[in-house]
């Protein structure tokens, strides 16, 4: 008999950037335990991290009352987030890697969050329907240069 | 609490922030008042010290950003020191090094406000 290693965690918290903190906490404590290592548990972290960031700032225009929900699904070969709102979405075909000096001379700040998400995860997919249900789904495998890790799912 | 704290330190003409805690969106704001009443007392010699910093986002990256360009037009620069290779690598990823003087220790910054 094969065993179930598909597990799934869910945190659902009130769009407010005070509670980044706690999202940090849940999701490098999960992908610390599935087996990942340091440096990509902080890179995980921070994908996280800016991703509700921008679901708070945009999406939801900082009205703490509404919900994001964040799923964290391992298997036996990567770890899956997703970040769902029924904020107002955005077109992901619109953002372009930032120019820095263009950036500090437009004093913009925004953006730059996708690009840091889209350079630690291995996947990174919009579904946006705005005012319904926004979802970012990202992924990291395990697997990195060709080396082949084995997932401690749970214990217990 | 918000798990971040800022201290200032006035020596003669250089400010210098030591950071302390996580630097996210929720307590980016407390850099940027820090930021913004050194640039209302026009002290444009700023040394931000990460040694303490356990983590950062974009949202405390874009607080350098947004006083850097009044900052340098005021004669001074904003130069970042003692961050951990963590630390470093959210500045690297962002393309700073190529904007931003970025130092193993606050002396040698020190030193960079000194030797102009």
């Amino acid at each position: 008999m094969v065993p179930n290693l598909k597990k799934k965690y869910q945190l659902r918290i009130p769009s407010h950037a005070g509670n980044l903190e706690i999202v940090r906490e849940f999701v490098s404590r999960i992908a610390r335990k599935v087996g990942f290592n340091e440096d990509d548990v902080n890179k995980i972290e921070l994908a996280v991290d800016e991703a509700c960031t921008n679901v708070i700032k945009h999406a939801y225009s900082s009205d703490s009352k509404k919900p994001i929900e964040i799923a964290l699904k391992v298997d036996l070969e990567k770890l899956t987030v997703e970040i769902t709102d029924r904020g107002k979405g955005f077109n992901p075909k619109k953002l372009q890697r930032p120019d820095m000096k263009e950036y500090i001379a437009q004093m913009r700040v925004g953006g730059l969050g996708v690009y840091l998400m889209k350079t630690l995860m291995d996947e990174v997919v919009y579904n946006i329907q705005p005012g319904k249900r926004n979802q970012l789904r990202m992924v990291k495998y395990y697997t990195k240069d060709g080396e082949k890790k084995t997932a401690q799912v749970g214990v217990g | 609490m918000s798990g971040f704290e800022v201290t200032r330190t006035d020596n003669a003409d250089v400010s210098v922030l030591r950071l302390k805690g996580y630097l996210d969106a929720h307590t980016a704001p407390d850099l940027e008042n820090a930021l913004q009443k050194l640039v209302d007392e026009k002290r444009y010699r700023v040394i931000v010290n990460f040694k303490d910093l356990g983590y950062i986002s974009s949202a405390g990256l874009g607080v350098f950003m947004g006083f850097i360009e009044e900052v340098r037009s005021g004669s001074g620069d904003i130069k970042l020191t003692n961050m951990s290779p963590k630390i470093f690598r959210v500045f690297d990823l962002l393309g700073f090094p190529a904007l931003y003087e970025i130092s193993d220790d606050e002396s040698i910054a020190l030193a960079n406000f000194h030797k102009k």
